[in-house]
C-alpha cells in the first residue's frame, strides 16, 4: 500500500463515525509491539483532529497522514 | 557534634518531604473520568455511552453512575413481573422499557423524530443506542445504579439488563470515584 513505510496491520475505517474510528484503533496499536506501525483510513472528517488528540494522550505517534481524496489515511507507530 | 545536628535535621526535613509526597500521591486524580448519567434522553445518553467509550479509547478508566431518568435506560426490554405497589407499577408503565425505548430531548414530535433520527443514524452509520452499551461492556466501561433511585421507581435489580460490570450504590460510591477522578461529568 505504501512505499516508504512498512505496516503491519492496515484498518479501513470508512464509513465509521464517532468515536468508532479512535475506538478501534486504539485496540489494534494494543495488538502490536511497540516501535511497529499500523495504517487506519477514516472518511470521518473529525479524525483529523481526533487521531492527534488521541495519538498525544494515548502517548503513540502519527508519523505520517495521506490524504486519498476524500480520506485520510494516517501511519501510527506504537510508542 | 555540628555537622551530625546538621545531619540530623536534614534527616527530619527528608522524612517531612517524604510524608508530604505520600498524601499527595494518594490524593493523586486517576486517569479515570467519573460520569452521572441522570438523563433518559435518547441524544443525552448517546453523548454518555460515546464519551465514555471514546475515554477508554484515550486510556482511561470509566465508571458511569446512573440515576434517576437515567436508570430506565439499563431496563431489560421485557422485565420480569414482580409484586410491585401502585406506584411501581405506574413508573413501569409510564418509563421506557430500556435503551431502545427512550426519546430524543428536543423534536420528538410524539416518536416521530425519534425515529426519523434512528433511521438518519443507521444511514449515516452512527451506532445506536444498544450498540454503544454493547461495546461499552466489551471496553469494560463500568456501571453503576443508584439504588435510591431503583427503589423510589419501584425497580428491582432483576428488572435490570445483564451487563458485565454491573454494580448497584449510592452517593458515597459515585464521590469516592469522583474525587480519584480526573474528569467529572453529569449529563
Amino acid at each position: 500500500m505504501n512505499d516508504t513505510i512498512q505496516t503491519v496491520n492496515s484498518l479501513n475505517l470508512t464509513g465509521l463515525s464517532c468515536p468508532m474510528p479512535i475506538v478501534k484503533v486504539s485496540k489494534a496499536i494494543k495488538e502490536v509491539k511497540p516501535g511497529e506501525i499500523i495504517d487506519a483510513l477514516t472518511s470521518d472528517p473529525g479524525a483529523l483532529t481526533d487521531f492527534p488528540a488521541w495519538a498525544r494522550t494515548s502517548g503513540n505517534e502519527i508519523i505520517k497522514t495521506e490524504t486519498e481524496g476524500e480520506n485520510t489515511r494516517f501511519f501510527i507507530k506504537r510508542n | 557534634m555540628d555537622t551530625q545536628e546538621k545531619l540530623k535535621e536534614l534527616e527530619k526535613e527528608i522524612n517531612a518531604l517524604k510524608d508530604t509526597f505520600v498524601k499527595f500521591e494518594k490524593n493523586a486524580a486517576e486517569n479515570k473520568l467519573a460520569m452521572v448519567v441522570f438523563s433518559g434522553d435518547l441524544d443525552k445518553a448517546l453523548a454518555a455511552f460515546i464519551i465514555a467509550t471514546g475515554a477508554i479509547a484515550m486510556g482511561m478508566e470509566v465508571v458511569l453512575f446512573f440515576t434517576f431518568w437515567g436508570v430506565p435506560l439499563l431496563r431489560k426490554k421485557q422485565s420480569p413481573a414482580t409484586n410491585k405497589d401502585m406506584f411501581g407499577k405506574m413508573f413501569g408503565a409510564m418509563l421506557p422499557k430500556g435503551a431502545s425505548k427512550s426519546k430524543l430531548s428536543k423534536m420528538d414530535m410524539g416518536g416521530m423524530g425519534t425515529g426519523m433520527m434512528k433511521h438518519l443514524m443507521k444511514k449515516k452509520n452512527v451506532a445506536s443506542l444498544e450498540e454503544m452499551i454493547d461495546l461499552a461492556a466489551e471496553l469494560e466501561v463500568k456501571i453503576y445504579i443508584c439504588e435510591m433511585s431503583m427503589d423510589l421507581m419501584g425497580f428491582s435489580r432483576s428488572e435490570m439488563i445483564d451487563y458485565p460490570d454491573l454494580g448497584f450504590a449510592g452517593v458515597a460510591k459515585f464521590l469516592e470515584e469522583a474525587g480519584t477522578s480526573k474528569t467529572q461529568m453529569f449529563i
